[in-house]
């Protein structure tokens, strides 16, 4: 894997190429088109591009995809946010009487990133990531997943990784991108159970009864624990590290466990040990506090929340680690791996190796357009399966729209 | 489009109706108004609560529940033109948007939870917002519904319950109240009143809205805009702005007032200034009106903050050019000539948050409770008073910790007031100290039947009537001052 300096210094050779030849200009565009079933609703998408040295353009806007493709491949942005749908084309915001010029839709979107988990990681810390904290990340989706389906009924849930550290989710259902504000927060407040910043302590708070939600959070989260925490993270392996889960035990008990947690084997014996013990106090959800405390997905719910925040795109190349922000498959989650993710220098190398057979490909069909050969590059290279995930994704809501669609039909005729 | 409440008004002509308007508007403001201060005093689901407001919309007549009888249609009327003009006269600004529909939605609730079951039902069924499941449904989801809104003792067989599109129920998803499944909200009996609410408020923050746009319309009839300006100063019963006792403080005296009489909010300011003899613009504006407020005059002002600038890093040329167009400005003797008002605690409270180098906004709210803590202790309250008053921050009581930290400091069971502006706080204060001077404390009455008694030991005028407030507090602070 190349360093991440290296990724940083080949962006201006290699951007071009990339935007030029392996960008899957035809599935983004056909999924911030929803369908052309509303007028403009491409057309009033606020992009942002932020070029070489940090230059920060807002409200970008396109009236089609070929617009779209022309300005990526001249500006060549480091890094691609999406905005909110407006009531007018973001690039003539300035041409509107103020006040009238509105976000109107976006779709709702989270984003987790690892290092709102510091206090509860041993391995990383900031920026960094390993194998043995991902694991956060797939509980993070596991948990968050279930829920916008299962209580809020959404259907059509685009997760990303970010590039680097986290991950984002586009929920991208017809009630979830026309949701106010308030609604928005509401529901990642619905979803945020560990509050707290540095001084606090204990930072899940459970009552009897627990919310359906949270307990099959917990059901989920405990799939995970034994070997997350128990093995990987090693929460009890050390005085120290023990000490900081017994400071949210119940008083009563601290003492006792804190001599005998010295004579245990391991955390696994440890983590035994305090389920049996807590038993005995009144604060009988103590284990699973703390199991929420660990593993819980921690959200920043201010990205969730305004309807003008801007979120990086998928498919952006990510500048410090090169690597692409690709779309994750569900089926396959607990096997996602961060770091064998295509990088910007990996798939251009792709190209290159795989030219020697493809060439002679095309000149047997010379007569084809260039841009249809050129959608094709990226099936040679490694963002071929993240492509066709997203692929997936679409072709699932273009269904449930047609589906409307002939609803919407069928009731007509009735008249 | 004028809304019809308002083209009513005005073609309303002769001027016995608009007597007869402001006369409703009397009856009907003192209303809202002791829904707010028993709305600070009480939890709003407790049965205190509804016991307390009560009893107190039976002394003012208020009928809060449906009545058969031949004069129940002349009642109405008179509850939904006095609801109207309430109405015209709040939809001013946008603070005064926010008090009226707090105080609406408290009294709303407060009635609706009054009527009988099957009233109730009408109710829902009239506003679209009855969409009871089947019993299998109910059987399949019972559970659920409990655990989810945190129910714990009521039998399922009696309880109701609605299934509603999530995004109805938004203030039970973001507590995290109400079982949710494939997007629809399981709303059981007792919790759809905060559905109902909800779009109560919506409908009412709208109509407002649409009220305000048409409000030049009846601005042009000279007859109602005076009144319409008069309605709304009430609002606060007094603003503490203009008092009569201007000038009748010195400044040598405001080091034994900041301790004795200053809530801690502008104590602590005061602190500030003399230790940094600086304050940012922020705590310059809270403490500076509230001076203003307890009757330090413009000159006063300039003087009492050029001397303790000038201790710092500013001079007297720096002082006069940078700060005394400010303090001028905030007297209304410069720019648009407003007459600033002091800040009462909801707006210390809620706008304007203090950050880096701020002494302003509310201790009890902005402070760290450790902080809190400790500064409590240094002003030697006693540690049983600094529980109570950390369980009331807890509890997002800033109000009444204050109040807690007015009684610790003035030795008084229950302040017999409820606080909601500093400057309220130090003529309280002062009165309380004053009396206490030549009269003994009257006896309280014994613990216990002082809170379940419907009928309240006679409370001081000052929260319900606005007008004789007003008369009464300079009356006291005459005699405060001409006694110091």
């Amino acid at each position: 894997m190349a360093g991440a300096g290296d990724e940083a210094a080949v962006l201006p050779d290699l951007l071009p190429v990339y935007y030029r030849r392996l960008f899957p200009y035809p599935q983004y565009f056909r999924w911030l088109n929803y369908g052309g079933v509303r007028k403009a609703y491409f057309q009033n998408r606020e992009f942002s591009f932020t070029l070489r040295d940090d230059i920060y353009l807002r409200y970008q806007s396109f009236t089609n995809q070929q617009e779209l493709e022309k300005e990526m491949q001249k500006l060549v942005p480091y890094k691609i946010d999406i905005g909110a749908v407006y009531s007018h084309k973001p690039n003539q915001h300035n041409s509107v009487k103020a006040g009238n010029f509105q976000a109107l839709e976006k779709e709702l979107v989270f984003d987790i990133d690892m290092t709102d988990y510091d206090d509860v990681r041993n391995c990383c810390r900031a920026a960094d990531i390993c194998h043995k904290c991902w694991t956060l990340m797939t509980i993070a989706i596991r948990v968050l997943d279930r829920a916008l389906e299962e209580d809020f009924g959404f259907e059509h849930r685009l997760w990303v990784y970010s590039g680097r550290r986290g991950v984002h989710c586009w929920v991208c259902d017809d009630i979830a991108r026309k949701l106010s504000q308030t609604a928005r927060s509401a529901v990642a407040e619905y979803l945020s159970v560990v509050k707290g910043g540095e001084d606090t302590i204990k930072k899940v708070h459970l009552t009897h009864p627990i919310h359906p939600s949270i307990e099959k959070a917990i059901v989920l989260v405990k799939r995970y624990f034994r070997e997350y925490a128990l093995e990987n993270q090693d929460i009890l392996g050390s005085k120290e590290a023990w000490e900081k889960v017994l400071a949210m035990v119940p008083e009563e008990i601290r003492e006792n466990l804190q001599t005998e947690f010295i004579n245990a084997r391991n955390s696994d014996k440890r983590w035994d040990m305090l389920k049996q013990s807590v038993k005995t106090t009144k604060a009988i959800f103590t284990a699973e506090e703390i199991m929420l405390q660990y593993c819980y997905p921690r959200l920043d719910v201010n990205v969730s929340k305004g309807l003008n925040h801007l979120l990086k795109s998928p498919f952006c190349v990510h500048p410090k680690t090169g690597r692409i922000s690709v779309p994750i498959d569900l089926k396959t989650l607990d096997s996602f791996d961060p770091f064998s993710v295509p990088t910007l220098s990996s798939i251009c190398r792709e190209l290159d190796s795989n030219k020697k057979p493809e060439e002679e490909d095309v000149t047997s069909k010379e007569s084809e357009p260039e841009s249809k050969r050129r959608s094709r590059d990226y099936k040679k290279t490694s963002l071929a399966e993240p492509v066709r995930i997203f692929d997936e994704f679409l072709k699932k809501m273009e269904h449930s729209r047609k589906g409307v669609l002939l609803e919407q039909s069928d009731s007509h005729r009735d008249f | 489009i004028v809304p019809y409440h308002v083209a009513e008004m005005s073609q309303s002509a002769s001027q016995n109706i608009l007597y007869f308007y402001c006369i409703l508007y009397f009856s009907c403001f003192p209303v809202l108004k002791s829904i707010e201060n028993i709305g600070v005093s009480f939890v709003k689901t407790s049965e205190q609560y509804s016991k307390k407001l009560e009893a107190e919309l039976r002394k003012q007549r208020f009928h809060f529940r449906p009545v058969r009888s031949p004069g129940v249609f002349e009642m109405r009327r008179k509850d939904h033109l006095s609801h109207f003009i309430l109405r015209l006269a709040y939809c001013q600004t946008e603070d005064l948007r926010r008090w009226f529909i707090q105080q609406e939605l408290d009294l709303f609730r407060f009635r609706f939870n009054e009527l009988p079951l099957d009233k109730q039902q009408q109710f829902l069924k009239h506003n679209d917002l009855d969409y009871n499941i089947t019993a299998e449904e109910k059987e399949a989801v019972h559970k659920n519904v409990i655990d989810g809104s945190r129910l714990s003792t009521i039998k399922m067989e009696f309880l109701l319950i609605y299934k509603i599109h999530f995004t109805d129920a938004i203030d039970l998803i973001r507590n995290r109240k109400v079982y949710l499944n494939r997007g629809y909200a399981y709303v059981p009996h007792p919790e759809i009143v905060i559905i109902v609410l909800n779009e109560f408020r919506q409908i009412l923050s709208k109509a407002l809205a649409l009220t305000k746009r048409s409000l030049p319309v009846i601005e042009s009839d000279e007859r109602l805009q005076p009144l319409l300006n008069h309605l709304s100063h009430a609002y606060v019963g007094q603003d503490y702005s203009m008092q009569k006792n201007v000038g009748k403080i010195s400044l040598e005296q405001i080091d034994g007032l900041a301790v004795k009489s200053f809530p801690l909010c502008m104590r602590q300011l005061h602190k500030a200034l003399r230790d940094n003899h600086h304050l940012r613009h922020g705590g310059r504006m809270q403490y500076g009106l509230f001076l203003k407020g307890i009757g330090v005059t413009l000159e006063q002002a300039l003087q009492f903050w050029r001397s303790e600038f000038i201790k710092g890093k500013v001079d007297a040329e720096k002082f006069d050019k940078l700060y005394s167009y400010n303090i001028r400005h905030s007297f209304g003797k410069e720019g648009k000539r407003t007459d600033y008002t002091p800040y009462s605690c909801m707006k210390i409270i809620l706008s304007n948050l203090p950050s880096q180098g701020d002494y302003h906004g509310c201790p009890f709210r902005h402070s760290d409770p450790e902080l809190l803590k400790q500064k409590l202790q240094s002003y030697k309250i006693p540690s049983a008073g600094i529980t109570q008053i950390l369980d009331l921050v807890k509890g997002m009581h800033y109000q009444l910790a204050c109040q807690k930290y007015f009684e610790l400091t003035h030795n008084v069971e229950e302040v017999g007031f409820s606080h909601s502006h500093p400057n309220q706080y130090f003529l309280e204060s002062q009165r309380l100290l004053n009396v206490g001077r030549d009269v003994k404390k009257e006896p309280s009455p014994p613990e216990g039947s002082q809170r379940s008694q419907n009928s309240q030991p006679a409370r001081p005028a000052s929260v319900s009537a606005p007008k004789s407030a007003d008369r009464l507090a300079s009356e006291e602070l005459e005699m405060i001052f001409s006694d110091g």
